[in-house]
């Protein structure tokens, strides 16, 4: 058995969902490889080299792979297939794209989401928002999976020392080509990493008035997140989103600003260890989920508990 | 041009669904059952395009029981012009027909139809699976533009916005392509009644798998459904002093 880990990186260095990619690897068992490409990559190829427990590093090194593309990735990963039992990707938009592109050429059906590994052929994944965890065994020779990385502590990233190999790129397909992108700028911990979040809804009323979670977010060191209904307002960016179709967070606190608590919000925040709740409404949902509930109204408790902090 | 749109019919989005007791999936029986939501938005996305005079004709297609031709019609109120059923009794959410053959089955859907592209959903709301618009671009060999926000079509290419963890990423496709959708692409309308009548009459084909030659035979086996660990809530606190105590002193997370 042996596992290829395709790493989340930024061609400089490796994004920390990476060691907890490794970590369920380790689960599943033998030797594990992580690929790294990109476009002059080898800072974060060599910084995958130190993960603990990692046999080898795949660098493929190529102008094509500056976007990570599916049409090029795809063909790339499919020339590796044979060696491995086990294809693991970060269950990030990254890894998302590119999965399942990967699994349909090796036709193999893929699991998303593994929350856990049971065995080599056997995971649980989360169904209906995090209302169900399916328990599946794989009959495919071949798996292919992506990997909830809240769901998996980091491994080690300082005692490896795995040889680093170059592998060709499958060229260009022509079929797609990057444009542009607008990346939020922040200082802020990233938000599926960070210890502390707080996240506004549509509670908050506006876009300015969403300073008011950013001055908490800079007292507690937290990262900020929202509900669907502040970003579908246009108070915060796409990728503050946390839920079910947006991303997935496991804080040690989150705190949870005019955010009524819908199903689709709760899976994404659920499996924070401390939740607290502000809402003027006693009968949010948000309160069932809370340890903490404050019945409030955010503009008079928000500030209060930034100034008394 | 021709749009081929892949509608499923999910649990409707309010539901908060019941693990059967058995263990073996989630209870189906008297739930409210919907057009997956973002399906409804690649409806709508192809609805405009006709307004605009890009598209032709749009073809709804969705693999399921024979109920799921009610979500063909709730498709054809808005904008879809014919319909195709894939008839199958296996469960379309867990532990029956799963993403890789309902990919292989809108393949062999393209290739009698031949669109000239798709647009999807980029995940289902029951199996949160988030995988059948990049299988069928890989086995078309087509490109994909997934987590769409923004769509143009313009001379024979598609320049898609996509929502990505870092913010938004724009990239050009050649056609055809697959587009699947994220939730700011657009709002979908609400059906008119005059279109909701209208609907009734359009032309609806239904076919079982076997015509087209795809095998439903799960590659994973359920082993057991399970409810999520329960959290317990419901803590309140008097004011902001009480909760800066509890946080420092109970919880120690601050
Ligand atoms: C396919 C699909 C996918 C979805 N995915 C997601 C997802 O990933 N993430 C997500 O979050 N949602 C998602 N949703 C949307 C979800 O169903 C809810 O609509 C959304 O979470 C509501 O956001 P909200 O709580 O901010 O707004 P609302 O439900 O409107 O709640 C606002 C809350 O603010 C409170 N409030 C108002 N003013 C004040 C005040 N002054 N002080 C204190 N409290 C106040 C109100 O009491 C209310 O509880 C999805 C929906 C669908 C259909
Ligand atoms: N049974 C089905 N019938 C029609 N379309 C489907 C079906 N299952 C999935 N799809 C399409 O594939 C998208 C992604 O689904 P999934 O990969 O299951 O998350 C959906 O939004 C639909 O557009």
């Amino acid at each position: 058995m042996s596992v290829l880990v395709i790493a989340e990186h930024d061609h400089q260095s490796i994004k920390p969902v990476t060691l907890n990619v490794v970590a369920a690897a380790k689960k599943i068992g033998g030797d594990i490889h992580v690929m790294v490409a990109g476009t002059n990559c080898s800072g974060a190829a060599e910084q995958a080299a130190k993960i603990s427990g990692v046999s080898k590093i795949l660098k493929c090194d190529a102008p094509e792979l500056s976007h990570r593309l599916a049409e090029n990735m795809a063909p790339l990963i499919e020339s590796l297939a044979s060696s491995y039992s086990h294809i693991v990707f970060p269950a990030t938009t990254f890894g998302k794209n590119v999965s399942p592109r990967v699994a349909a050429l090796l036709d193999t059906q893929q699991i998303s989401d593994v929350i856990a590994v049971h065995d080599a052929d056997t995971f649980d994944r989360p169904v209906y928002a995090g209302n169900a965890i399916a328990t599946v065994k794989s009959s495919d020779g071949k798996k292919v999976l992506t990997v909830r990385g809240t769901a998996f502590d980091p491994i080690a990233n300082d005692d490896g020392n795995a040889p680093i190999e170059d592998v060709a790129s499958k060229g260009d397909s022509g079929l797609s080509k990057f444009v542009k992108q607008e990346l939020s700028e922040s200082d802020r911990p990233e938000l599926t990493a960070a210890r502390v979040v707080v996240s506004g809804g549509r509670g908050l009323g506006s876009g300015e008035n969403f300073a008011l979670i950013d001055a908490l977010a800079d007292k507690l060191g937290a990262a900020v997140g929202a509900s669907r209904a502040a970003v579908d307002a246009g108070y915060v960016p796409n990728d503050y989103q946390v839920g079910q179709t947006g991303k997935v967070v496991a804080p040690d606190l989150y705190i949870a600003v005019g955010i009524s608590g819908a199903i689709q919000h709760l899976a994404g925040m659920k499996g924070a260890k401390k939740i607290v709740a502000i809402n003027k409404d006693p009968e949010a949902p948000i309160f069932q989920v809370a340890d903490y509930g404050l019945v409030a109204d955010l503009f008079e408790a928000v500030p209060e508990l930034t100034n008394k902090l | 041009m021709k749009v081929l749109v892949p509608v499923k019919r999910a649990v409707d989005y309010n539901v908060k669904i019941r693990v059967k007791s058995d263990g073996t999936g989630v209870e189906l029986n008297n739930v409210k059952m919907s057009m997956n939501p973002f399906d409804e938005i690649a409806i709508e996305e192809a609805t405009k395009l006709k307004e605009a005079g890009k598209v032709t004709e749009i073809v709804a297609v969705s693999i399921g029981p024979s109920q799921a031709q009610e979500t063909i019609r709730t498709a054809m109120a808005i904008g879809a012009d014919r319909g195709i059923l894939v008839e199958t009794s296996a469960p379309t959410d867990i532990g029956g027909v799963e993403p890789l053959a309902i990919a292989k089955t809108l393949k062999a859907i393209v290739e009698k139809e031949k669109p000239d592209f798709i647009i999807m959903g980029k995940q289902s709301i029951d199996d949160d699976s988030n995988q059948t618009g990049q299988m069928l671009a890989a086995m078309l060999g087509w490109a994909q533009g997934t987590f769409a926000s923004k769509l143009e079509l313009t001379d024979g290419k598609a320049i898609v916005t996509r929502e990505i963890d870092g913010g938004l990423e724009t990239i050009e496709l050649k056609m055809p392509a697959i587009i699947t959708t994220d939730l700011r692409l657009n709002e979908p309308r609400y059906a008119s009644l005059p279109n909701i009548m209208k609907a009734k009459k359009k032309e609806l084909e239904v076919i079982k798998p076997e015509d087209l030659g795809v095998d439903y035979t799960p590659r994973l086996s359920v082993v057991k459904v399970a409810e999520p660990p329960q959290r317990i809530g419901g803590g309140k606190v008097a004011d902001v002093d009480e909760l800066i105590d509890k946080l420092k002193n109970e919880a120690k997370v601050i």
